[in-house]
């Protein structure tokens, strides 16, 4: 239990998918500007984590591992075809779901929610999953069951909706600034999400 | 001949270099390059990747592009950049093992890279095997310079090498009796996505002068 809080915790602080990654920088940017559609985004991201992070983690370790399906094959150089194709299979799941029983918010994500696909913090939870498998089991990143996947794909969902909700609650206020004018829009963007970054470093040493 | 080179093809081929930059102007494929550029030799190897993944996987879509039925098109594009990025990350373990650690996670998130999916769905989809290609080329080159740019500034500043060859010398330095000391923030995530702000501030600002 004690190990899943702090899994939990490092995984929004510590090893934060904006900060400490960069990955779903894409629609990050993109649709940080205002913090209604972020918040929407961030749930739908959080959620597609949830249901693929545990899929992919009984992928790996009952089918792709070494001597799971044949004895002494190691199919694991399959597992980017099998995790993205897991991932597109869901977000259209939760396409047609959310189309079926909420139409308001499938018009507000509008594009964005197909693009949770090619959205890289779904596919990098899934490969970082796939690298803390083999991890030693004391260690606060190790991820030993299907629990612990969970776990560590709600954290991830958690911090990226943080980081997004944030960036977009910055900007909203940013747009009565007076910035140069080849830094507007993106280059101070950038800047920003940098300097956030950097007070983010102050959680490295966090522990539990 | 003259008719490969043409001049809409080499427009296709320069044009993502500077003024249609995937990263710099269509802000597409960041993660990355964010994340390897902390020295100059992955970034190098990563820009060659995704420049290779990217050609290719225009080139296939585009030979297949009236066969694919276009409700399904997304997966079959995946489908396609999935195999070729497995492809890529078993060659640089078989041949170039440290790099491919230094990467780690990296290589296998170039299937989800908004460049690839971009130029496939906005060119390849519509233009001949040729001329994919040289966007594809193009593209990945436009994204690789900026790879380049960014390890570039950060490798020297940050540790005083390029490539793990030392390029401000060891006298200098404090320990030794000099007065210079590494940045060690430029090794931090944070600064990468500074450097690339500044990237962007200066591209704009240079072409912004160059419309008028």
């Amino acid at each position: 239990m004690e190990q899943m809080l702090s899994l939990f915790v490092r995984s929004i602080f510590v090893d934060n998918m904006i900060f400490a990654f960069f990955l779903g920088m894409c629609s990050y940017l993109a649709v940080s500007k205002n913090v209604k559609t972020a918040l929407g985004l961030g749930i739908a991201v959080t959620f597609v984590l949830l249901i693929t992070v545990p899929v992919d983690y009984l992928l790996q370790t009952k089918v792709l591992g070494p001597d799971c399906i044949i004895e002494g094959v190691d199919l694991s150089f399959l597992s980017f075809i099998l995790f993205i194709a897991v991932i597109a299979g869901m977000v259209q799941l939760v396409e047609m779901i959310v189309e079926r029983f909420s139409p308001s918010l499938y018009a507000a994500l509008g594009i964005f929610l197909p693009l949770i696909a090619v959205n890289c913090a779904i596919m990098g939870a899934s490969l970082f999953m796939q690298q803390r498998i083999g991890m030693d089991p004391n260690s606060s990143q190790y991820i030993g069951g299907v629990g612990d996947a969970i776990v560590y794909a709600l954290g991830s969902g958690v911090g990226w909706l943080l980081a997004i909700v944030a960036l977009a609650a910055i900007r909203e206020k940013m747009a009565y600034t007076d910035v140069p004018k080849p830094l507007q829009g993106l280059g101070i963007t950038f800047i920003t999400v940098g300097l956030m970054a950097m007070a983010f470093m102050c959680f490295s040493g966090l522990s539990i | 001949m003259s008719k490969l080179f043409s001049k809409e093809n080499q427009e296709v081929f320069t044009g993502p270099l500077n003024l249609n930059n995937p990263v710099a102007v269509q802000v597409l494929g960041i993660c990355s390059a964010l994340a390897v550029t902390s020295q100059l030799e992955p970034s190098i190897v990563m820009g060659l990747s995704v420049t290779v993944i990217t050609a290719f996987a225009n080139v296939i879509i585009s030979l297949l592009r009236k066969t694919i039925p276009n409700r399904i098109r997304i997966i079959v594009q995946l489908v396609v950049v999935a195999t070729l990025v497995t492809l890529v990350s078993q060659i640089l373990k078989a041949f170039a093992y440290d790099v491919s650690v230094q990467l780690s996670v990296y290589v296998g998130l170039i299937i989800t890279n908004c460049i690839l999916m971009g130029r496939l769905e906005a060119f390849a989809m519509q233009n001949g095997p040729w001329a994919s290609f040289l966007d594809g080329i193009g593209s990945g080159l436009g994204y690789a310079w900026i790879l380049v740019a960014v390890g570039f500034v950060r490798e020297l500043l940050g540790a005083g090498t390029l490539l793990g060859f030392r390029i401000i010398p060891e006298s200098f330095y404090v320990e030794n009796g000099g007065c210079y000391v590494n940045n060690g923030m430029m090794t931090m995530p944070a600064m990468a996505l500074i450097i690339v702000g500044c990237i962007i501030w200066a591209h704009r600002a240079y072409n912004d002068r160059k419309a008028k």
